[in-house]
């Protein structure tokens, strides 16, 4: 059924409509309204739910931690300083293998204190060992909770997935919500092979010598690996319940375009009315929005770009010193495999609107010119 | 698409009224989309928000720049917000004003509209005299003023999006749209 909802409340619903166990989460800012409505939907009896609420977001991930070891479906919502805080947990989650589902408000890093869109929050967890999902609609932040559990409960991996502060976040739109009989389906219960309970003890998380660890870490690589083409199964299988596609990467009119541009989240969203703009002064742009970071689509970003004369990458991100993160993985991807120079610019920062006007220009800038090797800062006031 | 462009103070409720108005399209089988500028929320500073309404989903995420029209909450705010900033040639300008429209000097190129929403408000119960929650009856207005909403959408936009004194609000909506002249 077709709804207005808010981004955040769209997050709410997903782990509804996922039926998650238990929540566990510190409600005070940069905490959102996701979690602020998951209390009232499991105050309500519309949830069969144990909601948590703890003393820090490190607690809030240790909590979920335990409860997905004993076989619940743990869910928890964050953003921003709340997921840094996480940070030692998000480890402790991926090595320990548990399918937890996360939503981040992506929000800019304080200091300036700023509650803003911005990637570096949850691009800082990139090695962490979750999954990675940057959605770009209200629609999607739903559709990828689903998504996110049923492919978290296959590999043993988590997910994180996460969606720009205030352009999706307080931004009401119309979301359709699948039935939940259909969900009901398409996730049954989590079932693990091994958990943590007392009629049945076993040890978790013990020490372990180099006898051993090395093989940990080759298996959750093996496990990523093998995550690219789960997350298409589980995105055609969705598709097939509610008519609404998703992989790893969403091109938009590429197939015949002189130049790419590769952007993620809500800057993806306004590209793609920028390229038809621009495909009507006749300038043959495509754009290659990068839905899914961890795994690293690879082959499927060969498969858009090969043939493509340039490429220009979009960043709401930086790592300082370097680059936009997600130009320095695309540049990774391309190297031995095929030749394109890839342009990369800087956006948005801090939650700076990135009009239609400004995609134009990066657009036509990356046109004219040939790959340099420093960024451009689009808009800068120096 | 039609863009348009809310500017209150904070409290007044131009957020909520952006909501109500997509809330309202939306019933009316359109895609939409309503968000707040992003500032700092202070009760009493100049704000805005936006209503996008669309035949097909929205794939804008940036602010209206170039509003097809704008709405006024608060008449203090013209003499310190460019209101018109951007607004397209021929756009409209609803004021919630016990002035005429002539008394606002916009220029030539827009048509100008008031309702006395604060008046309106006041006598549904809707806030104080020096404090009054305006946006329902100026949603009211905007319906018979565009036509781009039914009044029984906006009703239907009330009971979703206002949590209480939902029928005080479909009255001020209900007045507003009787006081006003179609555009």
């Amino acid at each position: 059924m077709k709804k207005t909802m808010m981004g955040n409340y769209a997050a709410s619903w997903g782990a509804q409509l996922a039926r998650v166990q238990v929540i566990a989460a510190y409600p005070i800012t940069p905490q959102t309204l996701i979690v602020e409505k998951l209390s009232d939907i499991v105050a309500d009896g519309e949830l069969d739910a144990k909601f948590i609420k703890v003393e820090s977001e490190h607690s809030a991930m240790a909590a979920c931690i335990g409860a997905s070891a004993t076989g619940a479906r743990a869910y928890t919502a964050t953003s921003a300083q709340g997921l840094a805080l996480m940070h030692e947990m998000l480890h402790w989650a991926g090595l320990a293998r548990l399918p937890i589902v996360m939503t981040n408000v992506n929000r800019a890093m304080a200091p300036g204190w700023s509650i803003w869109a911005d990637q570096n929050d949850s691009l800082s967890q990139r090695d962490t060992g979750w999954m990675q999902i940057y959605a770009s609609s209200a629609q999607e932040i739903l559709d990828s909770t689903l998504i996110g559990y049923k492919v978290s409960e296959k590999v043993l991996l988590p997910t994180l997935i996460s969606f720009d502060a205030f352009f999706l976040s307080h931004t009401m739109e119309v979301v359709d919500m699948p039935e939940i009989e259909l969900i009901d389906k398409y996730l049954p219960p989590y079932k693990p092979d091994y958990k943590m309970d007392v009629n049945d003890p076993r040890s978790f998380g013990a020490l372990t010598d180099e006898q051993y660890y090395y093989e940990f870490r080759y298996k959750m690589q093996k496990a990523m690996d093998e995550a690219v083409d789960i997350i298409k199964e589980a995105g055609k299988e969705y598709e097939k319940i509610t008519g609404r596609a998703y992989g790893l990467v969403h091109p938009y009119r590429c197939e015949d375009a002189d130049m790419i541009l590769v952007t993620s989240g809500t800057i993806a969203d306004t590209t793609n009315v920028a390229v038809d703009e621009l495909r009507a002064e006749g300038k043959k742009v495509g754009n290659l929005r990068i839905r899914v970071i961890r795994p690293y689509p690879k082959k499927e970003i060969l498969e858009v770009v090969k043939g493509v004369k340039k490429l220009a990458v979009i960043d709401r991100n930086i790592s300082p010193g370097y680059s936009g993160i997600f130009s320095q993985e695309l540049k990774s991807a391309l190297y031995n495999e095929v030749d394109i120079p890839v342009r990369s610019y800087i956006a948005g920062l801090g939650g700076r609107d990135v009009k239609i006007e400004d995609i134009k220009d990066m657009a036509n800038d990356a046109l004219k010119n040939d790959a340099p090797n420093d960024l451009i800062w689009k808009g800068v006031k120096i | 698409m039609i863009e348009i462009r809310m500017h209150g103070r904070g409290g007044q409720g131009a957020v909520k009224a952006s909501f109500v108005l997509a809330e309202a399209a939306f019933q009316g089988g359109k895609y939409v989309q309503a968000f707040p500028r992003f500032g700092v929320e202070r009760r009493g500073a100049p704000v805005e928000a936006f209503t996008r309404i669309d035949d097909k989903p929205v794939q804008i995420r940036s602010q209206i720049y170039y509003p097809d029209g704008v709405i006024v909450l608060d008449p203090s705010l013209t003499e310190v917000v460019d209101v018109t900033k951007g607004l397209k040639k021929g756009g409209w300008i609803l004021v919630n004003s016990d002035k005429e429209p002539d008394f606002f000097d916009f220029g030539d190129d827009y048509k100008v509209y008031t309702v006395d929403a604060t008046e309106i408000a006041v006598q549904n119960k809707l806030g104080s005299r020096t404090a009054p929650i305006v946006n329902t009856a100026i949603v009211g207005a905007f319906a018979k003023l565009t036509g781009i909403v039914t009044i029984d959408a906006v009703f239907k936009g009330i009971d979703s999006s206002i949590p209480r004194f939902q029928e005080e609000n479909k009255r001020a909506a209900k007045q507003a749209y009787d006081e006003i002249e179609s555009g």
